[in-house]
């Protein structure tokens, strides 16, 4: 450690309390990684604030020091977003998770950023209102992570993202300023900078307090499970539904090797024989719901489905459900490791992705399940591969890429909902040109001039895009040397 | 159909070149929103037209920003979808590009969302005359911030916009319209009372006496909702007209010209939907409000100091614009406090860093 190093480590002390600081390597290795493990980092500390005043004061520090920040929320991301920055701190948020107010006559909850996302769902309950989004780790996840990561959930479709449930958030610049984004009401003046603040990635300010919109409970939900003998048939169902006018509360697909894959794990009683399997909820009164329900089942029979189960009880719909629900830790279950993707293509370009998956698994020599939200078109194509042999890893890396790649050229994007944190980093040279990745480095200029808030990851500098570039006409031959490996 | 971009690119290089001011406008529909420009080097959009992709079945529909609302919505009705956000038409000729610049939104605001929720990409040529690309024309896309929204609302201070993607919904298969006879008070605590229960709301209006609310999703969604909350149903097409004529400000709130000339500034309190009524002892002119938005949007006719106005919003958790600036008494929208205002002139910097476009129009300075 530099004397540097040591004094801001003093200084923070001094900002915070001692059970809220952490620098010994055996306490700062569990922040070494977030949800993506393969890339780690030790910080050279872990500040722990319970307020916002400490969180002030360990911003004004390190602004001071000209010390990076890597603001973390639960660690549940899967882009690296929170990886730490070896000369830089780690702050987590996770301290401050208190719920402030509900208030169920305007339906709000206004909440300290480690709040779990199902905790607010939980603590709204008795008053019929729940908080819609509902990435698939709510149940660690906190909210102001999914602030940064506007995060998605397989009810978007219907309910929205997080930008679409966020009302308000209060959060502290890097010098220390405290700054409020929209105001109680539904629009505030100026620009929208509340809509820049929801999926930045923690690095325009550090987020203290969130104010949501919450929403009455509907009073049922059923599912249709789908089977259809063939991908393409399943991808245009999906296309069906949609122009007939139904907007699904949920609408998954997943291809047979992932329903294999959780069937022997969950016990679900899915299709083995199915190429693909349509989940199609629909939720509200008793009423609408078996309307809808009939209409999207003669949408689904019409559309080629070879079998229709309707869920005929809650926990007839939960088992539906679960397979799809579990498809990572089924992932993990028959391969050692797994590599999610998470990009996001126009409906009707689903069976040509799936088509040009296939043909790379080939290519690669690694296997991939599919699993995705089919109605907004967000992939979540899974490569199995084993960590434990490089060359693998290496192969499974250059794969995920050029799925990327390819949904960029479908006319889609290469992050639907994980952020591209340090892991799509290189691919976002793809997706956008120099002149547009200046543009951001301005946008985020604008909020952190310094650029000492969760500095080098989302946008690639003119550099990296150069040597990207350079390794793709080698692809496969070049490590990806400037980062970190396991 | 007409593809302008070369042009647009000629005209702000040269501005650029020449440090000059240039207003944007499309059909000059909403000329009077915002504050007073100087209006004499105007860059014109509505030649660059066109639709250019659609597929009901994508729900996004992509066009070029001189494309006008109506052939907008009249394309979508043809395969059964529409403009969620349903924005304000102040005259046939209104643009694409206008009302993402506009940021304003209709009846549907709290239930549906407004123009930022179905703002999915744009294309802008930005203040040095590069194009560039942000969003895209998928629902969920978290690559790089999101500049398409920041554009939302922004009264073209950043760029010109050129291509838009909207995200687009399904027509509902039924509506209905229900009148209640409640004071404002009362009428704000039951129209959130409904809200927080699982009913088809997606539109609510308070005036003189009446709460009318708008109910439109499944059809038995709509019949049980009707017997649920009773009230007195109105005839479908003068339903119909109500909220048209909320949507584009055409109701007798906004339009009886005679008696508007002596109720001072038209001023749109955006609120917390739970505020406390406003009763004339507060604002002069506050008992004949107009309420929508379940509360949340609170219309005004007054004569009352501009800054009591926004002190009172202010102090409620929300903010108040001067919406027709016709009367020009200062500014129209509630000043930033200094951090923001400095984010503010920084994001201009970067997006029109010779400061050529709208200059004034949000703001001073920016």
């Amino acid at each position: 450690m530099t004397d540097n190093d040591q004094g801001l480590i003093e200084a923070l002390k001094r900002a915070l309390p001692a059970a809220n600081l952490l620098w010994q390597k055996e306490d700062t290795s569990p922040y070494e990684c977030d949800g993506l493990a393969a890339y780690r980092t030790l910080p050279l500390a872990v500040a722990l604030p319970e307020n916002e005043a400490q969180v002030r004061a360990v911003l004004k520090v390190c602004n001071e020091f000209g010390v990076p920040v890597v603001p973390r929320g639960a660690g549940t991301g899967l882009s690296g977003g929170a990886m730490p920055i070896q000369e830089g701190i780690v702050l987590s948020t996770a301290k401050m998770n208190q719920i402030l107010t509900i208030d169920p006559l305007s339906r709000r909850a206004v909440l300290q950023p480690g709040v779990r996302n199902l905790a607010i769902s939980d603590a709204a309950a008795p008053y019929g209102l729940y908080y819609a989004p509902d990435p698939s780790s709510q149940i660690a996840c906190s909210i102001g992570g999914n602030v940064a990561e506007n995060s998605g959930g397989v009810h978007c479709l219907k309910y929205g993202l997080t930008v679409n449930n966020v009302i308000q958030v209060r959060a502290v610049l890097m010098d220390g300023e405290v700054v409020e984004f929209g105001t109680e009401a539904l629009d505030a003046p100026g620009l929208d900078l509340l809509a820049v603040m929801i999926g930045s990635e923690g690095m325009l300010a550090v987020v203290t307090e969130v104010t949501v919109r919450l929403v009455p409970r509907p009073p049922v939900a059923r599912v249709i499970m789908a089977s259809f003998d063939d991908m393409t048939k399943a991808g245009n169902a999906v296309a069906d539904v949609i122009a007939a006018g139904l907007i699904p509360a949920g609408l998954e697909m997943m291809d047979k090797a992932a329903t294999r894959a959780v069937e022997e794990f969950v016990h679900a009683g899915y299709d083995l024989d199915a190429e693909a399997i349509l989940l199609c909820e629909s939720d509200g009164t008793e009423e609408e719901v078996s309307e809808e329900i009939e209409r999207m089942s003669a949408v689904l029979r019409e559309s080629g489905a070879i079998r229709i189960q309707v869920s005929q009880s809650e926990a007839e719909r939960m088992v539906f459900w679960s397979g799809r629900k579990n498809a990572f830790p089924a992932a993990g279950r028959i391969s050692p490791d797994y590599y999610c993707m998470d990009g996001t293509i126009p409906k009707k370009a689903i069976a040509t992705l799936l088509n040009q998956i296939k043909e790379m698994e080939d290519r690669y020599g690694l296997r991939c399940m599919n699993v995705f939200h089919a109605g907004d078109g967000n992939m979540h194509p899974l490569i199995l591969f084993d960590g434990a042999d490089e060359d693998q890893w290496h192969r499974a890396e250059t794969f995920g890429n050029e799925i990327l790649e390819a949904c960029v050229a479908l006319g889609g994007t290469i992050t639907g909902e994980h952020g591209v944190g340090i892991e799509k980093i290189n691919t976002m040279c793809v997706q956008f040109d120099e002149k547009e990745r200046d543009a951001f480095f301005g946008v985020k200029a604008a909020f952190d001039p310094a650029k000492l808030l969760n500095p080098d990851k989302a946008i690639p500098t003119l550099h990296r895009c150069a040597e990207y570039g350079r390794m793709h006409v080698h692809r496969g031959q070049l490590p990806h040397a400037n980062l970190p490996r396991f | 159909m007409a593809d302008l971009t070369n042009e647009f690119v000629a005209q702000i290089k040269d501005a650029a070149g020449q440090q000059s001011a240039l207003i944007i406008e499309g059909s000059g529909s909403k000329r009077w929103y915002g504050n007073a420009v100087n209006e004499q080097n105007k860059l014109s959009t509505p030649g660059h037209t066109g639709i250019l992709d659609y597929d009901p079945a994508e729900l996004v529909l992509t066009a070029r920003a001189g494309t006008t609302i109506v052939e907008l919505e009249k394309a979508l009705a043809e395969r059964g979808q529409m403009l969620p956000f349903e924005p304000p038409r102040y005259s046939l000729a209104s643009t694409l590009g206008g009302v993402i610049a506009a940021g304003l939104s209709g009846p549907a605001r709290p239930y549906a969302g407004g123009v930022r929720d179905f703002v999915l990409g744009l294309h802008i040529i930005d203040g040095k005359g590069d194009e560039l690309k942000f969003g895209g024309q998928v629902m969920k896309n978290v690559a790089g911030y999101d500049v398409s929204r920041l554009m939302t609302g922004s009264l073209g201070i950043l760029g010109l916009m050129t291509q838009v993607s909207l995200k687009v919904l399904p027509v509902p298969l039924a509506q209905s319209t229900l009148c209640f006879e409640l004071s404002e008070a009362a009428a704000i605590h039951q129209v959130n009372a409904w809200s927080a229960k699982p009913l088809p709301i997606t539109g609510s209006a308070w005036y003189q006496g009446v709460l009318s609310v708008r109910l439109a999703g499944a059809r038995a969604a709509v019949a049980s909702a009707e017997q649920q909350l009773g009230g007195t149903k109105l005839a479908p097409d003068v339903a119909l007209k109500l909220w048209i004529d909320l949507q584009n400000q055409t109701h007798a709130f906004f339009c009886n010209a005679s008696v508007m000339s002596g109720r001072g500034s038209l001023w749109r309190m955006s609120l917390p939907a739970i505020a406390p009524a406003i009763n004339a002892a507060t604002i002069p002119g506050a008992q004949d409000q107009l309420i929508e938005w379940g509360g949340a949007q609170r219309w005004l006719w007054s004569d009352a100091s501009p800054e009591s106005i926004r002190m009172l919003a202010r102090s409620m958790g929300g903010h108040a614009v001067l919406f027709n600036n016709q009367h020009a008494i200062g500014d129209v929208f509630d000043q930033l406090n200094p951090a923001l205002l400095a984010i503010h002139q920084r994001l201009k910097n970067t997006f029109d860093p010779h400061g050529i476009f709208n200059p004034g129009r949000l703001y001073q300075g920016l």
